[in-house]
């Protein structure tokens, strides 16, 4: 069996799914948040270099860089703000995050 | 060699970019830390309004690096709403950071940072160059959400901001990689022309894929159901800070959604047309209903941006140049009476302590009549009351809906702003009818300068020299991105 396209999509549809739940199902604590966003910008990495290497065109690649550079820097970003809240907030248990509602 | 027409063509970004490094520099080489926050803030609004001159310079239709960047009378007035708003927001914030400790050289920095990624937004014609902008305006938007670094709040309104807007950015992403993969193409002139192709508008994955970015930005714009991080944000956010977001940023991606829909999937119009009638609708009812039980007025005003968001998307549902015209009004309009509201929270202060509940307004009118009649007069502009510019903008936008025939959406539209004004005006009955609270402390020259300049805008967009020449430029702009006479 030949690995196609459709084969790279499928895992990258499975990673990104993976990356949404990791987000909305879980309960404990900031971190695990911040995987998740970094596993679903990996699985949009997947399929722009597949999309570019089945369809021919570079393009695609020139923007997985760019997404990876931009994920550094967002992460870089994200665990600042959570030392920051850690520290004011003496946790970053997701329950926590409550002081506004409504 | 650079060719010299590419630098005239982001002359404006450039400058924007070179300002903030140039800042970052003299911020850093300043002992004061105080002294140095006030210089700079002041230099940042002079860098902004060196800007707008810039992109005043420019004329006729021009696109640079292989066609991923343009400028034309779109970009051009969505550039000089974004730039004015940035500039008055950033001279609001002089007394309130002042007074807490946080007039930093950071913030105007930042805002110059986050204000370039709008104008890169605007001018976006290529999926790497909407990402690109709008991750250099989301990176310094989480910053600055978290600005008051010892606060509970305000760091968690940055956290909140932050999760949600990478999850969105990523929602987008993966949207704009099958749009890659299904057209070939990241330029959206190329995009618009594998669109029309026949087989195209059954394709599963294009549809997809539009989906999935349209999602990533009605996070951005706050649209129904992806908005609930606006009023912990707008809450939690300091004050001067909520005023910037509320303007600017949706100015940014808005004109973003226009150019995406108008100028990469003009040939799938049905298709988006209807998520953003659903969006519109949504945002229209929740901007209605879920303001009314507020006490605060920072939240109150982040539902209330989420409705007008609703109110410029009918525009955009009606799909013609003359919507498209009602949509860039709409937007001019909403950000020249947001500024003034937030001035008018801004104003609202006891001592050094600043207030933001509904109840510590009442009684204003016996206090300060000035200061109640700008907030009146705005509040009567946000509810649509003729002849105040909110109601012209209202105009633009339900025109061009009815002759499109939407008239359910236009029907609804109607309802939702009879229901929201209910809480616009419930603020003017208790500035003007209730027993009075503590007077508020005597107000400040440059924040009052803001509301008095936005309630004036408001009264006088009906003379046709203000009103005329805002409808013209904005005409002009939309028949550039949608062929068809506007207006």
């Amino acid at each position: 069996m030949t690995i196609g396209l459709g084969h790279y999509l499928v895992v990258a549809a499975c990673l990104f799914t993976l990356g949404i739940f990791g987000i909305f199902l879980n309960r404990k604590n900031v971190i695990v948040i911040l995987l998740s966003i970094e596993l679903m910008l990996l699985a949009v990495n997947i399929n722009f270099v597949a999309f570019s290497h089945f369809n021919g065109d570079l393009v695609g690649q020139v923007f997985a860089l760019f997404v990876l550079t931009v994920a550094a820097a967002e992460s870089a970003i994200g665990l600042a703000i959570m030392v920051v809240y850690f520290r004011n907030r003496g946790s970053i248990a997701v329950e926590d995050i409550n002081m506004m509602k409504g | 060699m650079i060719d010299s027409t590419v630098l005239s063509v982001v002359m404006p970004e450039l400058i924007l970019a070179l300002g903030a490094i140039a800042l970052l520099m003299i911020g850093v080489f300043t002992k004061d830390g105080e002294a140095a926050g006030r210089t700079v803030s002041w230099l940042a609004i002079i860098v902004l309004v060196i800007a707008g001159v810039a992109v005043f310079e420019q004329t006729g239709t021009a696109s640079v690096f292989n066609g991923a960047f343009v400028s034309d009378s779109f970009t051009r007035f969505l550039k000089i709403v974004i730039l004015v708003g940035g500039a008055l927001t950033l001279l609001m914030t002089f007394d309130n950071f002042g007074r807490a400790k946080l007039l930093l050289f950071e913030y105007p920095v930042l805002v110059l940072l986050a204000t370039l990624g709008m104008l890169m937004m605007v001018s976006a014609n290529d999926l790497i160059a909407l990402y690109l902008g709008l991750e250099l305006q989301s990176l310094a938007l989480y910053v600055i959400a978290a600005f008051k670094r010892d606060d509970v709040r305000s760091s968690e309104a940055g956290l909140k901001y932050f999760v949600l807007g990478a999850l969105s950015s990523g929602m987008l992403l993966y949207g704009a990689s099958i749009l890659y993969g299904v057209t070939g193409s990241t330029s959206y002139a190329t995009i618009a022309s594998a669109v029309s192709l026949p087989q195209m508008t059954t394709n599963v994955g294009l549809t997809f894929g539009l989906v999935f970015v349209l999602v990533g930005i009605a996070f951005k714009i706050a649209a129904v159901p992806f908005h609930m991080w606006t009023p912990d944000v707008y809450q939690g956010a300091p004050t001067p800070v909520t005023a910037f977001f509320a303007g600017a940023p949706k100015i940014a991606a808005m004109a973003l959604l226009l150019r995406f829909t108008q100028a990469a999937l003009p040939a799938v119009a049905s298709q988006w047309q209807q998520i953003i009638i659903f969006i519109s609708i949504a945002s229209m009812g929740l901007g209605a209903f879920a303001a009314i039980g507020q006490n605060n007025i920072k939240r109150l005003l982040a539902y209330s941006s989420i409705g007008h968001v609703g109110f410029a998307l009918v525009g955009l549902a009606a799909n013609s140049a003359e919507g498209t015209a009602g949509v860039l009004i709409y937007l001019a309009i909403y950000v020249a009476m947001t500024l003034g509201a937030f001035a008018c929270v801004l104003s609202m202060r006891r001592g050094d302590r600043y207030v933001e509940n509904i109840s510590d307004l009442a009684g204003l009118a016996r206090s300060d009549l000035t200061f109640a009649t700008i907030l009146a007069l705005l509040m009567f502009s946000f509810a649509g009351i003729p002849p105040l510019a909110g109601f012209w903008a209202k105009w633009y936008v339900f025109l061009p809906a009815i002759k499109a025939g939407l008239y359910p959406l236009s029907v609804i539209g109607m309802i939702a702003s009879v229901i929201s004004a209910y809480y616009y005006l419930r603020i003017v009955k208790i500035m003007f009818f209730d027993e009075p609270a503590e007077a508020f402390a005597p107000r400040e020259g440059r924040t009052f300068a803001v509301m008095a300049l936005s309630a004036v805008f408001t009264v006088i967009f009906v003379l046709p020299f203000v009103g005329g020449a805002v409808v013209d430029a904005a005409s002009a702009a939309a028949a550039v991105l949608v062929p068809g006479h506007a207006l």
